[in-house]
Order: C-alpha cells, then structure tokens, then sequence
C-alpha cells in the first residue's frame, strides 16, 4: 500500500528563540531550521512500515517555501520514495493545509497519512484530525504504535490517563507521538542516492484550494520573564523559605 | 451570543477540568450551554447543571459516543455547533483529538490551547514551546477554541440550576471503533491539577528510586510528574510527562529534582508559583527559572527533606 507523510520545516528545536522587537512574530533569519522532530518520526514510522513489506511506496510531502526542499530531501534519504513539495510563501494555517493535504490525498490516494502530532512552532496539534475530517477517514491521534492488519489499522494512543487502542479502518489517519519510534540517522549515501529521487512542486492553485484563513495574529510578544531567584545553601533553609517566605507547604 | 462547552468526563464523573474551561467561556461573555456526549453519563449531565453560570445542559447519552471517538462526537458537535458564536473544549488529549476535526467541519480554523481572552474573538496563546505568546483574532462565525486549563481559575462546582434536555441524535460515521484501553492507577492528586508537583528527571537513575519521590508526594499531598528523559529510560510511565509534549501544569509548587531543565520540560511547568530545583549540577539551565535552588546530591536531600516537612 501507499503511504504519504507530511513534514514541515521548523525551527531546530535546540534553538532559544526570539521574539521580534516590532512583536510582528519570532526572529527566524539566520536560525537553523530542521525537520519537526514529529515529522521524523513519522518519516520513520513509514519507512518501517516498508521494511515490514506494508507498504510499497513513500511519498513525502511538504507545504511551505522553497527551501522546504531540503527537509524533504532528508525525508528521501531517510527512505521516502519520491516528494511532492506544495510551494507557497505565506504563513499558512492548518486548515489551509489541510486542505492542500486533502488535494495531494486526493491525487495520490494513499491507504495511511503519517504526520506529526503537532509542530513545535506553531504547537497547534491540528492538522491531522483536519485532514481525517475533510476526507472523512478515521484518525488514530497520537500514536505510541501503530499496526496493519488487513484493511485496517490498529493504533495506541497516548491519552491522558494512560494509552487507548482504536482499530480503524483504510484509509486512516495517524498522527506520531514521541514514543512511537526512535528515528535512524541519514547515510552519506543515502544522502547522496536522494538527490536523485523525484520532488515535484505544485501550487496552491494547482490543487484548487484557497488559502484564506478567518484567524489573524495581532502581535507576538516574549513571555512575562521569571524574576531570578536565590540559591539556598541547605534542607533546613528551604524548608524555611517554602514555610515562611513562599507559603506554599 | 451563546457558548457550547463540551463537557470533559469518563461517563460517570465530571473531570475537574471543564470547570477551568466554563470560565474561559465567562471571561468571553454571553450565555454559556454545556453539551455532555457520551454513554450512560447522565450523572455528569446533573454535575454538569450545578456548574456556576451554565444556563442549559445538552445530554447526548448514546453507544456512538461511548468512548469519545472523534469520529463520531465531531459530526455531533459540528452538527449542533453551527448555532453558537462559539465552541470551547478543553485542552486535553481528548479536547485536542475532536476539536480540530469539529473546526474542519465547519470550515474555520481552531485557536489551540488559549491562555487568555482578551475579548469576544480577541485572545492569547503560547507558540514555540512558551517561549512567545501571540495574540491572535478570529473573524469566524463560529469560534473554535481548545482552553488551556492552567490560564483559568476554575468556576464554582455548585450554584447553578441549569435545565438538562436530551439530544436525540446517533451519529455513527462508522470508520473507528474502540479496542480497549489501560489507564495508569494513583491515589495521588491528579497531575494537571495538583497544587504541588514534585517531578523527577534523569537524574533519579532508575524506577525504583522514585518511590522516594511517592513518598514524599503522599506527605505533602502532592502528584508525581516527570522529565521526557525519566519516561524515555522506563522509570514511570508516559502519562507523567511534564512538558511541551505531556502535560502542562501550573501548580503552587513545582519540585524539580534531577532534571535539568530543557526547553521543552519548562514548556510544561514553567507558569508555576514557587519553582524549587534540586539538582547537583550548578549549571543546569533550571536554576534559571527556580525560585529556589539547592545544588547537591538528590538521593540525600529528599530523604533529608522528607523528614523535615
């Protein structure tokens, strides 16, 4: 079966960001930019899926700038088969993009969608369940495994009070959690093999879809900062502080 | 202008959550309806009518809506949703897991996890893992909103009279169905809301040692969180997690001890009140944020300190 994986180029997230001083959003120029660490493991669970002999084919797909290019190299090095990159320059919301999801499912009818359960820029965690929405499939959201028996999909997911199993059926939605699986790293010759494979650029508009969105960001300001605050030398003395100074015991 | 919060509860007991998020809806403004989905849950319809400020109850008690598939509970919320100015939920692994597919439905975006309500279609939220909070505005007919519940004081329980009527409707998209499921048992307070956290990181070396973490938790009625890195090695188990990608929590106490404070654990406690770090590396980035700090071996001021409080 076909499995399509949605990546997105983020900033690193080792990287302390800032904010902008005209609170017109965070500084990214000059920022290492990578692959949400979500995607990842994404791309990863495809790429086993592969191995197990599931599925017959990845195609990685991206939507975002050009140079959105590279992470879905990465995704080809890693093991994706071919990539599809939805070229636009605006900032997006995840209704927009899923629905140009909805476009490139539509054109590629895979059997699973792996995406990451959230990016770390923007920490929506939507996008998945709007695309299980548009195309009316099943969603297994936050996966801690996730298993292909016949025409369904049996996935764990992380919910709060522990982990829940939902069977569903093909074609299905899965969105990654962290414990789903640790990601390989890319050969240098894997590295070198992707640059061969194809990427195809389409436009918003070669999908149909309009990108308007009824949310705007006003501004983006840094987080109230935390005042510094004292080392205590000894038990005695933060028992002290916690009792008579803070209150809190 | 009315509000439809979606009730959270596990059929027999409204969960302490939906209280944070009726007074994100009363900071919006406007007459707020509860709707409680689920199966053989007309217990939390009553909890639900009690709540301060709610005006109606809508109780859907069906099999469809038994286990919270947001397969079937979106086509519900969207279905009725279309006639309020706005949609709350909150947000939890279940809120996140319905709502967006409810907002796709209705063709509009969602605003995840707001902290504040600036006003109506005016209101604010963290991205990039805490570290900028954006304030954004939405010009959709419907708002679609996950709450977060550390950014509320929650409403009273009790003082309401609400009506509760029942809704009739079985939506079945018939894509999904429940397996089963394995929940983690505690006597311990309940993470998300506990007034003191006590986490333990990497640094507690293994699962064995944190029964002095339980310890002291059980002694000062605290709940027991942890790193990614404490989860990761096995020590305890996932629903633990503080962080970007477990729980956020902002209690009156959070206890950091071993953990050294990576960008993404801070991103799920760093609202607490009082924040104490033990930790023997003196450089741990937690000591930026610790209220009180306290370098040195952990395995003998816990103890230690268990027996001064």
């Amino acid at each position: 079966m076909k499995v399509l994986v949605a990546v997105k180029r983020v900033v690193d997230y080792n990287v302390k960001v800032r904010v902008k001083a005209d609170n017109s959003g965070v500084d990214l120029a000059n920022v290492k930019m990578s692959m949400n660490p979500f995607c990842e493991i994404a791309v990863e669970e495809a790429v086993r899926l592969k191995e197990k002999g599931v599925a017959t084919e990845i195609v990685a797909v991206s939507v975002g700038p050009t140079a959105a290019q590279e992470q879905l190299r990465t995704a080809l090095a890693l093991g994706a088969d071919r990539a599809i990159l939805v070229e636009s320059t605006e900032e997006l919301s995840s209704l927009s993009i899923a629905k140009l999801l909805k476009g490139v499912v539509d054109k590629e009818q895979p059997q699973l969608v792996i995406l990451g359960k959230q990016a770390i820029d923007s920490d929506n965690n939507q996008t998945g369940q709007m695309l299980a929405a548009l195309s009316g499939y099943g969603q297994g959201t936050f996966a801690s495994a996730v298993n292909v028996e016949g025409d369904s999909v049996k996935v764990t997911r992380e919910i709060d009070g522990g982990a829940q199993t939902v069977d569903l059926k093909l074609p299905a939605i899965v969105t990654t959690d962290l414990r789903l699986n640790e990601p390989r790293y890319a050969s240098l010759p894997n590295i070198m093999k992707a640059k061969k494979k194809p990427l195809e650029t389409l436009k918003p508009e070669d999908l149909g879809v309009s990108t308007t969105s009824t949310v705007s960001t006003l501004k983006v300001e840094a987080p109230a900062a935390r005042s510094a605050g004292i080392m205590v030398k000894s038990v005695d003395e933060l028992v002290d502080k916690l009792k008579n100074e803070a209150k809190v015991i | 202008m009315t509000i439809l919060v979606i009730a959270e509860h596990n059929n027999a007991e409204l969960t302490a959550s939906t209280l944070n998020t009726v007074a994100a809806a009363k900071a919006i403004g406007g007459d707020i309806e509860v709707l409680v989905a689920g199966q053989g849950c007309s217990a939390v319809a009553d909890a639900a009518a009690k709540i301060e400020g709610v005006s109606k109850v809508l109780l859907a008690d069906n099999a469809a809506y038994a286990n919270q598939l947001p397969e079937n509970i979106s086509l519900l919320v969207a279905e009725i949703g279309k006639n309020y100015s706005h949609i709350l939920a909150t947000a939890s692994t279940n809120g996140k897991n319905y709502l967006p597919r409810v907002a796709a439905l209705l063709d509009v975006d969602q605003i995840s996890e707001i902290i504040a309500v600036e006003s109506a279609d005016t209101f604010k939220r963290p991205i990039y893992a805490g570290n900028a909070i954006a304030t954004v505005q939405s010009n959709a007919a419907v708002k679609v909103i996950t709450v977060r519940s550390t950014g509320f004081d929650p409403v009273a329980a009790e003082g309401g009279s609400a009506s509760v009527e029942n809704l009739d409707v079985a939506q079945d998209a018939g894509v999904s169905s429940f397996v089963n499921e394995e929940l983690a048992k505690s006597d311990r307070p309940e993470l998300a809301g506990a007034k003191i956290v006590i986490s333990g990181g990497r640094g507690m070396q293994n699962g064995e040692n944190f029964e002095m973490l339980y310890k002291l938790a059980d002694k000062i009625g605290a709940a027991v969180g942890a790193s990614r890195a404490a989860v990761d090695a096995g020590f305890v188990p996932n629903d633990m997690q503080v962080g970007q990608t477990g729980k956020i929590v902002a209690p009156q106490l959070y206890i950091a001890v071993g953990i050294s404070g990576a960008i993404q654990h801070l991103a799920g406690m760093k609202e607490s009140k009082v924040i104490v770090a033990i930790n023997k590396d003196e450089e741990a980035p937690i000591f930026q944020v610790a209220d009180y700090g306290l370098v040195g071996d952990l395995f003998q001021i816990i103890p230690e300190l268990d027996g001064k409080l």
